[in-house]
């Protein structure tokens, strides 16, 4: 494949990137041939650190790509810098990152959303036509929709994970994030087109989609729990006229109810600090990271590693994912949250042989100022609307549908799994019809 | 309700240094946390789901290893190949 | 009091390549950190992906000891920091294992068969290995190598049914047969085994012994344990329920308390892999031929005693070996040769019977056969040529070693003259003879013997000396 260098230097307004490459290789020829294309910063990168938002990973180079990244480098995309992000994924704001907070392009004293701030920003500043994000619990979709552009978390088992460093394994999934619907479908189709072994819960279905904006007898569920208590009542007007929108369109929209939905949140924070207890186990300072002191007994030593290089929120989710797994408090809280979770799944699995996709609210609220939220659970709060679909491992889109005082309010559109195709139709339809 | 006595016991088995304001915090958050993860306690069903995948396994053949430099490369210690760890008696 | 012995053996699968990923498992002789992966090091975004050889070789093991495979299983993360221990939890099997519910027979210590149950089998990925730097008992720092990182392991839970130390060591050693046989294990592999032990004395409360990787090992550290919770009986003590660790080179065990916490390894499934649901492998999984159906065999088709047929089949290389011979010479005369000569002379020199090659053994034992050579020098030229082979030295052809020793077989006339020599040095002997002392041939017999460095066949000679006397008119 013939390579090109690619000079990216940009002015880095919004402190969307914690690596800039500089100078990218790129293809001049395949998909992306020659597109500078921005990776979270915790999708591994060959030769480029790989932080993960962490001062533990500071130094870290990975000696391998992620299987995403290799697929964008094939297409002849440019891979010109990793984007800040909230700390191992876990915020809403990405101001939990040690590299400094992401301030939002549409309003620099708010924040991006998170934890995929730093790609989000990056697209909606323009320094990039596309990036790369990633979402355990909203955190592609949140950051579209605080940003104004458009993210898609794909279905569980769609995207190989292999490359992404571990949050919640079983509730996250690398996606695409981009201003138009094309460019995110565009993007969806060079990500999955070759099927990764090394990631065992890994499908062989490619996307290969060209998104039509004819949804006429579409079913649409509009889910009562979307609107509920907590819902800014502007952000509700908003995405109420969007799905008029999508009515407008010939689609028949239809009341639902996700009874699920009041465990959903609980049950998503069991999990996921449970699984990232153990994930973020293996940062010890050993094989890679801040050097551990060697002449301390292993325990106190790892404890000062620990300590020294996670930050606060990162060490409150350890801790608690670790209390959820605890002897005498494993089945209060785990084995509760993975019933909750079936729950979720089979409420999805009932509505959605009734409709064809759900639409509601991305977030329940406007972006937050800078600094805003500092109370842990009234933030995980924030996560209501989108920790479902991880829940149930369905696909779900983030598009802009208006804005609230100059802020950009996004509309989620969810589909059966493995049927992207169909979201991604709904949120195309509504992105032409509007711009129109 | 979790003490502090709980939490630094959680810390010591998460091998995550805590310092006693770090400590005063967590309590506090964590009870407000624990509160509201009490709402599981009314789940009801079935933990087991439709998993569909089973059985996902790879062929007994080999794929290269890294070069040596490459397992010790980013490691902040090495000795003859090893790597340097605390020690353990 | 009764002794109460339950065991957990953890042994290494002869895969190819590891558990989880592709790296080779042939590091024995390689430098550390060179059969090593993003995956077996435990970078970070790296994912296990299961090897379907390491889950038919366990089903493999299942099967002959009669487990049963139950529909689903799966895999699990055991949590908890250790230096050897790349991403701060192993990968293994908690609350579904691969197959539950098996038995093995044993012979117990008054020779007769015995079932040993066994609790469960399951899967999971070994550890890396770790090096103390640093002097004596308080080592400065270790040193890791992830060679070993990822090798599939079984582990193989027995319900408490032993009841001596000799016991569990027959039991182990009978496995090892087992899983060589089978296919999936390396006896001679260093490390290749690691036993934990589970020891109390009826009524008392329970110890575990952790640490045991010798075959010996298990004897040593079990009697030790044994002779220590009942003298702590006897003076009215209590035995403290704990784990202690064994001392292989002092051949005691010693306490760990206080220097490990309380463990809660907070066990949850493997997000990353789905679960296993091989119960309908089993039909497919041939057995390959076992100790006790080949020990019959060859009572049957070589003709050989049941003593012999036991000994032969104990260990798979030592049964190849055997049936390499019994090819080329009469299987029974083989089996002398392999199973009571060979065999000690291999064990004296604590040697392996794969360090000996068929071949010149054949063309040795086939010299015996043939008369060329006799019993008693055959067994110096095979000790010579075991000795060769154990030093490293060029290994000599036996024809070579009895020419360079001159220790073929002589007959007749070349022994006249030592004859005649013995004959006239021993007049008493003689005289005893010819008045009807049978002894004082066996006697005259033995001089000659010893003259001739024992190259003669005694029965000859015997015949030699008769024969002499009279033409001598003695």
């Amino acid at each position: 494949m013939a390579v090109q260098e690619i000079p990216w230097t940009p002015e880095d307004h919004y402190n969307a990137f914690i690596t800039i490459c500089g100078e990218a290789p790129a293809g001049k020829t395949g998909r992306l041939a020659g597109v500078p294309v921005a990776v979270k910063d915790n999708i591994s990168t060959q030769g480029i650190r790989t932080t993960c938002g962490s001062r533990i990973l500071e130094n870290y180079i990975p000696p391998y790509d992620a299987h995403v990244v290799t697929l964008l480098s094939n297409e002849g995309a440019a891979i010109v810098g990793k984007t800040n992000m909230d700390e191992f994924g876990m915020g809403t704001t990405t101001e939990t990152s040690a590299y400094g907070p992401v301030l939002n392009p549409v309003d620099p004293t708010r924040v991006p959303g998170g934890s995929s701030g730093g790609s989000a920003a990056a697209v909606a500043a323009g320094m990039v036509p596309m990036a790369l994000g990633t979402d355990t619990g909203g955190s592609i979709r949140c950051p579209a929709a605080f940003c104004g552009i458009v993210g898609l978390k794909p279905t569980y088992g769609r995207v190989s994970r292999f490359g992404l460093i571990a949050y919640a394994n079983s509730l996250e999934q690398i996606g695409p994030m981009a201003r138009t619907v094309r460019d995110v479908s565009h993007m969806m189709e060079v990500i999955t087109s070759v099927h990764d072994p090394r990631d065992s819960t890994c499908r062989a279905q490619p996307y290969t989609h060209i998104p039509q904006s004819d949804i006429a007898g579409m079913r649409i569920g509009v889910p009562v729990e979307c609107f509920g208590e907590g819902v800014d009542l502007r952000v509700a007007e908003s995405v109420r006229s969007a799905i008029g929108v999508l009515e407008g369109l010939g689609a028949e929209i239809l009341e639902c109810s996700i009874p699920s939905m009041a465990y959903a949140l609980a049950a998503y924070y069991v999990i996921c600090t449970s699984e990232a207890s153990s994930n973020l186990a293996r940062f010890d300072g050993v094989r890679y990271g801040p050097d551990v002191d060697v002449k301390k007994v292993w325990h106190e030593a790892y404890r000062d590693v620990r300590m020294a290089g996670f930050g606060t929120e990162v060490r409150r989710r350890i801790l608690l994912g670790t209390f959820a797994l605890s002897a005498g408090y494993h089945g209060k809280y785990y084995t509760k949250a993975q019933v909750a979770r079936q729950n979720v799944c089979r409420d999805f699995t009932r509505i959605l042989s009734d409709v064809d996709v759900i639409a509601g609210p991305t977030m329940p609220t406007l972006p937050f100022r800078l600094g805003e939220k500092t109370d842990p659970l009234s933030m995980y709060f924030t996560d209501i609307l989108t920790v479902p679909a991880n829940l149930a491992g369905i696909p779900a889109i983030s598009v802009p549908c208006g804005r609230v005082d100059g802020l950009p309010v996004g509309l989620q559109v969810m589909g059966r799994r493995f049927d992207e195709e169909r979201v991604v139709d709904v949120a195309y339809a509504y992105e032409q019809e509007v711009q129109a | 309700m979790v003490s502090d006595k709980d939490v630094e016991h959680i810390a010591q088995l998460a091998d995550i240094g805590i310092t006693k304001d770090d400590l005063r915090e967590f309590t506090v958050q964590f009870n407000a946390i624990l509160d509201y993860f009490d709402i599981l306690d009314g789940v009801t069903g079935e933990e087991q789901g439709e998993d569909s995948l089973c059985n996902v396994l790879r062929e007994d053949d080999g794929t290269p290893s890294l070069p040596q430099e490459d397992v010790l490369g980013n490691a902040g210690s090495t000795e003859d190949g090893f790597i340097r760890a605390p020690r353990v008696m | 009091m009764k002794t109460i012995i339950g065991l957990e053996i953890h042994c290494q699968l002869t895969t190819a390549t590891k558990l989880f990923c592709g790296c080779s498992t042939d590091y024995q002789n390689d430098p550390p950190n060179t059969h090593v992966c993003p995956v077996c090091l435990g970078l970070p975004g790296t994912m296990p992906s299961i090897n379907r050889r390491a889950v038919e070789y366990a089903l493999r093991v299942a099967k002959a000891l009669h487990l049963e495979v139950p529909e689903v299983s799966e895999f699990a993360r055991k949590n908890y920091f250790y230096p050897d221990l790349p991403k701060g939890y192993q990968i293994t099997q908690y609350d579904k294992p691969l197959a539950v519910n098996g038995y093995f027979e044993i012979e117990d210590d008054g020779g007769a068969e015995r079932k040993i149950r066994l609790t469960r089998i399951h899967l999971e990925e070994d550890p890396g290995r770790l090096v103390h730097k640093g002097g004596g008992d308080r080592p400065k720092y270790s040193l890791v190598d992830y060679n070993r990182s990822g090798i599939p392991l079984i582990e193989i839970v027995t319900e408490p049914d032993l009841r001596s130390p000799k016991e569990a060591r027959r039991f182990i050693n009978r496995l090892r047969t087992i899983l060589e046989y089978l296919g999936v294990f390396d006896g001679e592999r260093e490390g290749g085994l690691r036993i934990d032990a589970n020891i109390s004395i009826e009524g008392s409360d329970r110890v575990e012994i952790k640490n045991i990787s010798s075959y010996k090992g298990v004897e040593k550290a079990l009697t030790f344990e044994i002779t220590r919770q009942k003298n702590l009986i006897r003076r009215g003590l209590k035995v403290v329920r704990e784990t202690r660790h064994f001392q292989e080179a002092r051949g005691i065990t010693t306490s760990s308390r206080g220097k490990e916490e309380e463990h809660d390894y907070r066990y949850f499934p493997e997000p990353d892999l789905s679960p296993l649901m091989v119960h309908g492998w089993l039909e497919g999984i041939d057995l390959p031929e076992l100790p006790t159906a080949r020990r019959d065999r060859f009572m049957r088709d070589y003709g050989i005693s049941l003593n012999h047929a036991r000994t032969l089949t104990g260990a798979i290389r030592l049964a190849d070996f055997y049936e390499r011979v019994a090819r080329e010479l009469e299987p029974v005369f083989a089996a002398t040769w392999v199973a009571d000569t060979l065999l000690g002379e291999v064990n004296y020199r604590g040697m392996d019977i794969s360090e000996v090659r068929p071949e010149p053994f054949i063309d040795l034992i086939r010299m015996v056969a043939e008369g060329a050579v006799t019993d008693r020098s055959a067994v110096d030229v095979l000790r010579i040529m075991l000795d060769q082979c154990m030093e490293g030295r060029i290994c000599e052809a036996p024809s070579e070693i009895i020419t360079r020793l001159n220790l073929g077989k002589t007959v007749g006339d070349d022994y006249a003259e030592i004859i005649r020599e013995v004959i006239s040095a021993n007049p008493q002997a003689v005289e005893d003879l010819g008045s009807g002392r049978k002894e004082a041939l066996n006697f005259l017999v033995g001089q000659v013997m010893k003259a001739t460095r024992g190259r003669a066949d005694p029965l000859e000679l015997g015949r030699l000396i008769m024969d002499l006397l009279k033409e001598e008119g003695v």
